[in-house]
């Protein structure tokens, strides 16, 4: 993005909207999870979730998840315009559920995981990634 | 098709039979998210991968759906298990229908 | 004047001026070449700076993790497509960059030498007009834009089989007025903040420009993909970017004065080791 005076006020207006709602969980984000898991229950367990707590570049943010005993797990940017980021199925020759990535966050928000057990139940774990704002030209 | 998309795949020569290796792969794409504007202020239409596979002499490894929350030039990591000597094929699908192909050998040794 | 400036670069810089100290860490890449990222500095520095240091020290963890692998740096996909460049016969004279000079590999130690007196045109002549130069002359093939991704490739090429080599680049003899505008360059005033390359990276590395660590500005890790905006940066790009945000008129990417600025900032980077292409915010 070339910076241009009217693109430095609507990174700006963008910065402040992110501070003003660090946390918040769009009603989307609740409807891709009913989506996956067909309304079951979303307990804790087996399934963590790595992002660093501090990301120095909302453009490619480096995650992780892993568990145990995942067929599948979803991974949402619960603050992202569109909250999917990534669906991770498991197959024969997998030799462990876990999987690293480089995602995009719009800004400070809960990154979270459910994963889908080979039990049937579903498990959740979520992080939140500080993005910050750069230097020069953001 | 996209441009200019290159994969980069590691995997090694190498591996006892039943061993488990770390597999790592990259690709040039501009995973265009359809959330920008042009400087005309029209929406840039989503141009993403929207799918990677790895599979090992046909049996699966990782199925993974990617959404255009994942950042240009797609970086995935994962663990295979390596049964006995073959050819892990990678594959990458594009939103506008391309496909991107690569395989890595490996023995047993 | 300079109390302006001071109050100036405070407020720019940060309004509680957070220490960004360089991180205390080893770049060993492939875990087999460990780089340096940190030693003595030049003695054209002296009574200046006593220790230059990589820009990959002021990153943070996961960055700095991201160059320690080529199959995790980015970059390395560039230098695929740089390769294959290098393999590729075009224009009038049917060659590739191969046919003269052989495997890639082979250009080991060019990178650190660059910018370079060339005795025939009589000029420096960075990494980059080299290229082109040998496109045109050679090869009978159109230019590539100084900044243009094919170029980029190409330099993340030629930097990667220099990983590891020590930047050298000569400053005296036929360079030296070349490599005396660079240094004015450095330290002249630009742009509505009247900033200085040295107001950010000579007198503030390691605080804080907002939410950013500044570094010393060097430029062994060039071309550099950066996370911003995903894809490899050069030199002069970069510079351009600077330059523009002191709020100036910038010069133009592989303009003479852009050229001796390049000289002098490697210089001031001459004993760190090629990291190209690196990892960086």
């Amino acid at each position: 993005m070339e910076l241009t005076r009217r693109n430095a006020i609507l990174m700006g207006a963008g910065a402040l909207v992110v501070a003003g709602l660090p946390m918040r969980a769009s009603a989307s984000v609740d409807d891709v999870i009913a989506q996956f898991t067909g309304g079951a229950e979303v307990g804790t367990g087996d399934i963590t979730i790595t992002a660093p707590e501090i990301a120095e570049n909302g453009n490619t943010v480096p995650i992780e998840v892993s568990s145990g005993t995942a067929v599948e797990i979803l991974v949402l940017a619960t603050g992202n315009p569109t909250p999917n980021v990534a669906t991770f199925k498991f197959g024969k020759l997998a030799a462990s559920r876990a999987a690293s990535t480089r995602i995009r966050l719009a800004g400070t928000q809960d990154v979270v995981a459910i994963a889908k057990l080979d039990d049937g139940t579903f498990v959740k774990a979520s992080s939140t990634v500080k993005v910050t704002i750069g230097g020069c030209g953001g | 098709m996209a441009s200019g998309v290159k994969p980069r795949v590691k995997v090694p020569k190498t591996a006892a039979a039943g061993d488990t290796i770390t597999i790592k792969t990259l690709i040039s794409h501009k995973m265009e998210s359809g959330q920008r504007k042009d400087d005309d202020g029209n929406i840039i239409p989503r141009s993403i991968i929207n799918r990677f596979t790895c599979d090992f002499n046909g049996e699966n490894v990782v199925d993974i759906v990617l959404e255009a929350a994942i950042s240009t030039n797609p970086y995935l990591e994962f663990e295979a298990i390596v049964p006995e000597a073959g050819e892990f094929k990678f594959t990458w699908y594009d939103d506008d229908g391309s496909i991107y192909e690569t395989a890595k050998s490996i023995a047993i040794g | 004047m300079r109390n302006l400036t001071g109050a100036l670069l405070a407020g720019l810089l940060s309004t509680t001026f957070v220490s960004a100290d360089p991180v205390d860490d080893k770049l060993v890449l492939n875990e087999e070449t460990t780089l340096v990222t940190r030693t003595a500095a030049p003695a054209h520095l002296s009574g200046v700076l006593d220790e230059v240091m990589s820009g990959w020290l002021f990153r943070g963890t996961e960055t700095r993790a991201m160059q320690t692998d080529d199959f995790d740096n980015p970059g390395m996909i560039f230098v695929d497509k740089g390769e294959d460049s290098w393999n590729a016969v075009e224009g009038t004279e049917g060659k590739s960059c191969a046919s003269c000079h052989g495997g890639s590999e082979d250009m080991a130690g060019v990178r650190p030498v660059y910018p370079k007196f060339n005795e025939a045109a009589g000029e420096v002549r960075t990494l980059e007009m080299q290229v082109n130069d040998c496109r045109e002359t050679q090869m009978g093939a159109d230019k590539w834009k100084y900044t243009g991704g094919s170029m980029a490739n190409m330099t993340a090429l030629l930097a990667s089989v220099s990983r590891g080599m020590p930047v050298n680049v000569a400053i005296d003899g036929p360079v030296q007025s070349t490599w005396d505008e660079g240094k004015e360059l450095y330290y002249a005033r630009t742009g509505q903040l009247e900033l200085s390359c040295a107001n950010c990276h000579e007198e503030n590395f390691g605080n804080m420009i907002r939410a950013d660590h500044l570094s010393q500005g060097q430029i062994n890790g060039f071309p550099t993909y950066r996370l911003k905006n995903t894809k490899l940066n050069s030199v002069h790009a970069r510079f351009k970017g600077c330059v523009r945000d002191t709020r100036a008129e910038t010069y133009k990417p592989g303009s003479s004065e852009f050229v001796a600025l390049e000289l002098y900032v490697a210089s001031r980077g001459n004993g760190l080791s090629v990291e190209g292409p690196s990892v960086r915010n």
